[in-house]
């Protein structure tokens, strides 16, 4: 009898999944903000939502955005509760001043907020309708980045999934393009936009542009690349446009990058050698930058904290080419099918936890001493006084860390904590 | 609506969350949609506490509101309870569980916890962070210090004892505050019985109609919670807050009056440098630098009137965000002979900085980007403040030392007094110039102001030549310059300002 052939990714053999609810200590959609209004340069958002809204984005963004910041709050008060009608007129005076304030503004987002959504006011109504008032200066779109709906990164993903519709029809007859789909640091496009060129991968577009009025045309022959793992919805949309979605690992480390650029690269039948010439000078780059840290980290045990959704491509990173340990990936949200391959390469012995109890999780994390554990702001610093090793997991969302010449500089954000907890003589 | 770019205050929660995290033995369950623990980042990284606030958040999502709210509430509290064993509970909505109504007082009330549980009613869509933590405080104090019937009364004769109201978490400077009054009440020989919220244990609070007198530090916190206690256990109440060397004379004065010690002392301090630092021969630079103030009320009356009267400044604006004090913030303008300026917010402030042009701000974090902005130099005196403003040195606003440290902050942001001239002298200067800013200040050199709103009246023209002689003027005076040659202007009905009513404003004004 011949053996079963390798089962790589079946359910049977997957790793286990361990579905919590309670406390979650994650950020709500709205932080996206934070990196979406410096992103897309001529747009605006403006949160309709409640003091809290307000007093979360500025918090979460460190009060360090000493630029003017390209986005707001309208508060609600207690008189814009009392009746809807009020509280669209409310709206349209804020828009009115805001866009009088700022005439620069080409795309508008009204971002629903929890108190905006229990209260069931209808911003894509309100927005239709400011569209049509300030037309043709300023687009106006909503979308929800409420904590009842969306968890921190899944912010973009409702952003962006509202900006598909504006994008312009490409049609059958168009030539293929690519769409590469997630919010990058501009250095790191242009990295990427270097690379496709090398292979002759034509007609590469970014999603979200950096311009509003650039929005590129989606259609059949679209492919599309995502950058991130948590733009489910994104993808969604971009598919009933008739787009095709690449899968592949994420661009994170020497081999992520390079499965992902291998994703495009089939698609447009470029040769294996050809694409092994191209890519190797980089690969080898990044795997030179990884080697110093690998000393630092191989061996050493990490506990993820459910934060991003980049959890599991940054564990299947860290365990492939750093030789880390995952004990326990949380992810608030885990797409099985963005994250198709991802899953096949994560190590055994590891547990993917979904969701978060909060204080059981610090139970299990205190209870597995890891060397390392990613968490969020709020956890970092009593961690660290209990004398656990910690790396704030904000950071990997707000830094260029993507591709080849991100890989070393991702490698350092994780070997950084031990490097100071080994400078350190007090 | 409110269109807000940055908000001076949080939600009455966060407020809640203030007095709970800089007690002992209290524990807050709060109802609140995910995303809402975003507020412990503020108490573990602004503040770099080095435990999680003792708040558990029921974090219900949309898929929860159809269902059952309430219960995920009772769990949450239950567990909370289980897990942390505090002395006493606070139960409370966020803004988007007040919303649904869900009643967590009635609901922790039916758990039957063997503990006190206080429920908070913190109206999100009317209220603020101040209000808030005031509120929290006062339902605590009333709760745990009762009125008792046939209570001994202090026995005459025994030292004279009394509590610190008001310092908090995440309060400005509120640790190293409470250390010197401390330290001066110490001298004084007076006792402190409890200092709260920051450091009290519930049980702590039930001892605080044991004292003689109650200190309130930070009236935005302590003051409704102090007039209940002196109507319930008819306790004394000082208010002066010793922020500044006068006002901290004036209050070992009062304490020492109605406790009945001797001030003498403690009121001629040694290391009270200010008085000598403000008259020495280098301060003369400092008088007339016109200031702008705006902060919470305790802290900008306290400024308002340290930098006028022991600085030598000149204030030019003086403004609160404390809505609840309006009333005594206008009274502190009026002395200077202005106008307060009363808002949260923050597009108004900044309109109102840019037309004064002032040399200095004193505000909050919130200050600090307009100043930066401006290419104005600011000191932050109030909270909101950033972490750079939670320092690792003793650094007290208030007391002798907190007037030292005052001097100190403020003045450091200035130009100094020979440099002043020499930028004046030789303007040209390829390497000290003005655009290189204060010489001991090279990170925060103005040389690119980021997008000045420059506010110019608008039927008003500058000739070539008087534009490039404004440039020739040291930054830290060329938005005087610039608005006393517009205002010479405009009183004279000139439309256009030639090089020579540059100089007839300059003349008029220095009159």
């Amino acid at each position: 009898m011949t053996p079963a052939a390798p089962s790589a990714g079946c359910e049977s053999e997957a790793l286990p999944v361990l579905r919590e609810r309670g406390q979650r200590e994650v950020f709500c959609g709205l932080t996206g903000i934070v990196w979406l209004h410096r992103k897309i340069q001529d747009a605006f958002f403006l949160v309709i939502g409640s003091r809290t809204c307000a007093h979360l984005i500025q918090s979460a963004a460190g009060v360090m955005v000493f630029a003017e910041p390209r986005f707001a709050t309208a508060i609600m008060e207690e008189r814009d509760l009392a009746g809807l009608a009020d509280a669209n007129e409310e709206l349209d005076r804020v828009v009115d001043r805001l866009l009088e304030r700022r005439p620069d503004i080409k795309l508008l987002f009204l971002v629903g907020s929890c108190p905006s959504e229990v209260i069931k006011l209808d911003l894509s109504r309100a927005a239709q309708r400011l569209s049509v008032k300030h037309q043709p200066n300023v687009r106006v779109l909503n979308y929800s980045g409420s904590g009842i709906e969306t968890t921190f990164t899944q912010g973009e993903d409702a952003c962006l999934a509202a900006l598909v519709p504006e994008a312009p029809s490409a049609g059958d007859d168009s030539l293929p393009s690519l769409l590469v789909v997630g919010a990058l640091p501009d250095i790191v496009e242009d990295q990427f936009r270097r690379l496709f060129a090398e292979l002759g991968i034509g007609a590469v577009d970014f999603f979200p542009p950096r311009r509003a009025g650039a929005i590129p045309a989606i259609g059949p022959n679209t492919c599309v690349l995502l950058a991130q793992p948590f733009l489910g919805d994104t993808a969604r949309a971009l598919e009933e446009r008739g787009a095709k979605r690449l899968p592949a690992l994420f661009p994170f480390g020497a081999e992520g990058t390079t499965e992902w650029l291998k994703a495009a690269a089939d698609a447009w039948g470029i040769p294996e050698m050809e694409f092994r010439r191209v890519v190797a000078p980089h690969r080898e780059r990044a795997k030179r930058a990884l080697s110093r840290h690998k000393e630092t980290l191989a061996g050493l045990s990490v506990f993820f904290f459910p934060d991003s959704q980049l959890e599991p491509p940054l564990a299947r990173f860290l365990a492939e080419e750093l030789g880390m340990r995952p004990i326990e990936i949380g992810t608030p949200y885990l797409n099985r099918d963005l994250l198709s391959e991802e899953l096949k390469r994560l190590p055994p012995g590891a547990v993917l936890s979904e969701g978060q109890h909060a204080e059981r999780q610090l139970d299990r994390c205190r209870a597995a001493r890891p060397d390392l554990v990613v968490c969020g702001l709020g956890l970092a610093n009593p961690l660290e006084a209990e004398g656990l090793t910690t790396k704030w997991s904000i950071e990997l969302v707000f830094s260029p860390v993507h591709g080849f010449d991100q890989a070393g500089d991702l490698a350092a954000l994780f070997a950084r904590p031990f490097a100071r907890r080994a400078v350190l003589k007090v | 609506m409110q269109l807000t770019v940055w908000t001076y205050e949080g939600p009455p929660h966060v407020g809640a969350m203030r007095i709970a995290t800089a007690m002992k033995g209290l524990h807050y369950v709060l109802h609140a949609p995910q995303g809402d623990t975003y507020a412990d980042l503020l108490f573990t990284m602004i503040e770099r506490r080095d435990a999680r606030p003792p708040v558990t958040y029921t974090t219900f999502q949309a898929r929860d509101l159809g269902g059952d709210t309430a219960e995920l509430f009772k769990t949450a509290a239950r567990e909370a309870y289980e897990r942390f064993k505090p002395e006493a509970m606070i139960v409370g909505a966020s803004c988007t569980a007040e919303l649904i109504q869900d009643d967590p007082g009635g609901l922790a009330r039916a758990l039957a916890l063997p503990i006190p549980v206080i429920a908070l009613d913190l109206p999100s869509y009317q209220k603020k962070e101040n209000w808030g933590a005031s509120e929290t405080f006062y339902q605590l104090v009333r709760t745990f210090a009762p009125k008792v019937e046939g209570a001994a009364p202090r026995t005459p004769g025994e030292r004279p004892r009394c509590n610190i109201l008001g310092p908090t978490a995440l309060g400005f400077r509120h640790r190293d505050d409470v250390a010197e009054v401390k330290r001066l009440l110490s001298r004084l020989g007076v006792d402190v019985n409890v200092t709260a919220p920051l450091e009290a244990t519930p049980s702590d609070l039930a001892r605080l109609a044991d004292a003689d007198v109650n200190v309130v530090l930070y009236a935005e916190i302590a003051d409704v919670a102090a007039r209940w206690l002196e109507r319930t256990h008819g306790q004394k109440t000082i208010r002066t807050v010793p922020i500044g060397h006068n006002a901290t004379r004036e209050f070992i004065t009062e304490i020492a009056a109605l406790t009945g010690v001797d001030p003498a002392a403690v009121l001629d301090d040694a290391n009270a440098r200010l008085p000598w630092w403000s008259r020495s021969v280098d301060s003369n630079y400092l008088t007339g630098k016109r200031v702008f103030i705006f902060g919470d009320a305790t802290h900008a009356i306290a400024a308002a009137r340290v930098a006028s009267e022991e600085l030598g400044f000149e204030v030019v604006g003086l403004g609160s965000y404390a809505r609840e004090f309006g009333r005594e913030v206008r009274a502190a303008a009026e002395k200077l002979g202005l106008t307060a300026l009363i808002t949260d917010d923050y597009l108004a402030v900044e309109q109102a900085i840019s037309e004064l042009q002032p040399e200095l701000v004193l505000g909050t974090q919130m200050e600090r980007h307009i100043a930066k902005r401006l290419g104005i130099g600011c000191a932050v005196i109030s909270a909101p403040a950033h972490v750079q403003d939670y320092p690792a040195r003793y650094s007290p606003q208030m007391g002798f030392e907190g007037a030292n440290v005052l001097f100190d902050t403020w003045v450091h942001p200035l130009v100094m007094g020979l440099e002043e001239h020499l930028l004046a002298m030789f303007r040209e200067d390829f390497e000290f110039n003005d655009a290189a800013g204060a010489s001991h200040l090279a990170s925060v050199h103005p040389s690119a102001p980021q997008g000045t709103p420059e506010v110019t009246a608008s039927e008003i023209v500058w000739s070539k030549e008087a534009e490039a002689e404004l440039t020739k003027i040291p930054f830290f005076v060329r938005g005087k310059a610039r608005r006393n040659a517009e205002r010479f202007a405009a009183e004279h009905g000139l439309a256009l300002i030639q090089l020579e009513t540059l100089y007839d404003a300059k003349s008029h004004f220095a009159r």
